[in-house]
C-alpha cells in the first residue's frame, strides 16, 4: 500500500513536470494572458482614469468590484473575530 | 486588557512615533495614485498606531482616546463609501462602480475618474483600519 501511494505520487510529479514545459516564458508579450487586456490597460490608463500608477487603476476602476469584495471579506472576517472573541455580559 | 506601560522610554518613543504614523499612513493613502501604497497598506499603517497606542498606554487611558465602538464605526463607514461610490453612479445614468458618472460638479471624465479611485481608496482604508483595532480588540478582551 505504501509503495502504491509512493508510484502514483511519482507518476502525478512526472506528469506536473511535462505539464510545465508547455507553459510559456516568464514575461513572454506572445503568451495569452499578455495579449488579451493587459495592453489596453497599459495604454488607455492615462487618458481614461488620469492615474501615473496602472496597479492602482487596475486595482481601483477597472477591477474595482474585485476589490469591493475583498474589503467585504476583510470587514466580514473582522466581525466574525469579534463576535467570536467578545466577552458578554 | 493591557496595563500601561512602566518604562518612561517606551512611553515617550512610543507617544513620539504614533502621529509620525499616522502621517505616514496618509501619505500613503494619498500616494496610491503615483507610487506604490493605496488603501489596504495605509490602513494597516492607521491600525498599528492605534495598537501601538493601546500597548504603551494601557487598556483604560487607550479607550477613552479611540474607543473600541469608534473602530466600529469607522470600518462599517468604510464600507458605506465604498458601495456609496458603486451605487450613486448608477443611479445617474452609468453602470456600477462607474466613477465617471459620480456627481460632483467642476470634474468631468478623466479627472472624475481619478477622484473616484481616491474616493474609493479612502473607503478601503477606513474599513482596514477599523477592522485592524476591531481584531486587537477582541484578542486583548476588556469590555467591548
Amino acid at each position: 500500500m505504501k509503495w502504491l501511494g509512493i508510484f502514483i505520487l511519482g507518476l502525478f510529479f512526472a506528469l506536473m513536470i511535462y505539464a510545465a514545459g508547455g507553459l510559456p516564458d516568464r514575461g513572454d508579450p506572445n503568451a495569452p494572458a499578455s495579449t488579451h487586456v493587459s495592453p489596453y490597460y497599459i495604454e488607455h490608463t492615462i487618458e481614461e482614469t488620469d492615474t501615473p500608477n496602472i496597479v492602482t487603476s487596475v486595482l481601483a476602476d477597472y477591477r474595482g468590484y474585485d476589490t469591493l469584495g475583498e474589503t467585504i471579506v476583510i470587514f466580514t472576517a473582522g466581525l466574525a473575530c469579534m463576535l467570536v472573541l467578545m466577552k458578554r455580559g | 486588557m493591557t496595563e500601561p506601560s512602566k518604562s518612561i522610554i517606551v512611553r515617550v518613543v512610543c507617544s513620539a512615533l504614533v502621529p509620525f504614523m499616522q502621517l505616514f499612513a496618509l501619505y500613503v493613502i494619498t500616494h496610491g495614485h503615483y507610487g506604490p501604497g493605496g488603501g489596504f497598506q495605509g490602513g494597516v499603517i492607521l491600525g498599528a498606531s492605534i495598537i501601538l497606542q493601546r500597548l504603551y498606554l494601557g487598556t483604560e487611558v487607550s479607550h477613552r482616546r479611540f474607543s473600541p465602538q469608534l473602530a466600529l464605526i469607522l470600518g462599517a463607514s468604510g464600507m458605506l463609501i465604498f458601495m456609496l461610490a458603486g451605487l450613486v453612479p448608477m443611479a445617474t445614468g452609468g453602470a456600477f462602480l462607474d466613477y465617471g458618472h459620480l456627481p460632483i460638479p467642476g470634474v468631468t471624465g478623466a479627472p472624475l475618474r481619478s477622484l473616484g479611485i481616491l474616493i474609493v481608496e479612502i473607503g478601503i482604508a477606513f474599513s482596514v483600519f477599523g477592522t485592524m483595532v476591531l481584531l486587537f480588540d477582541s484578542l486583548a478582551g476588556g469590555k467591548q
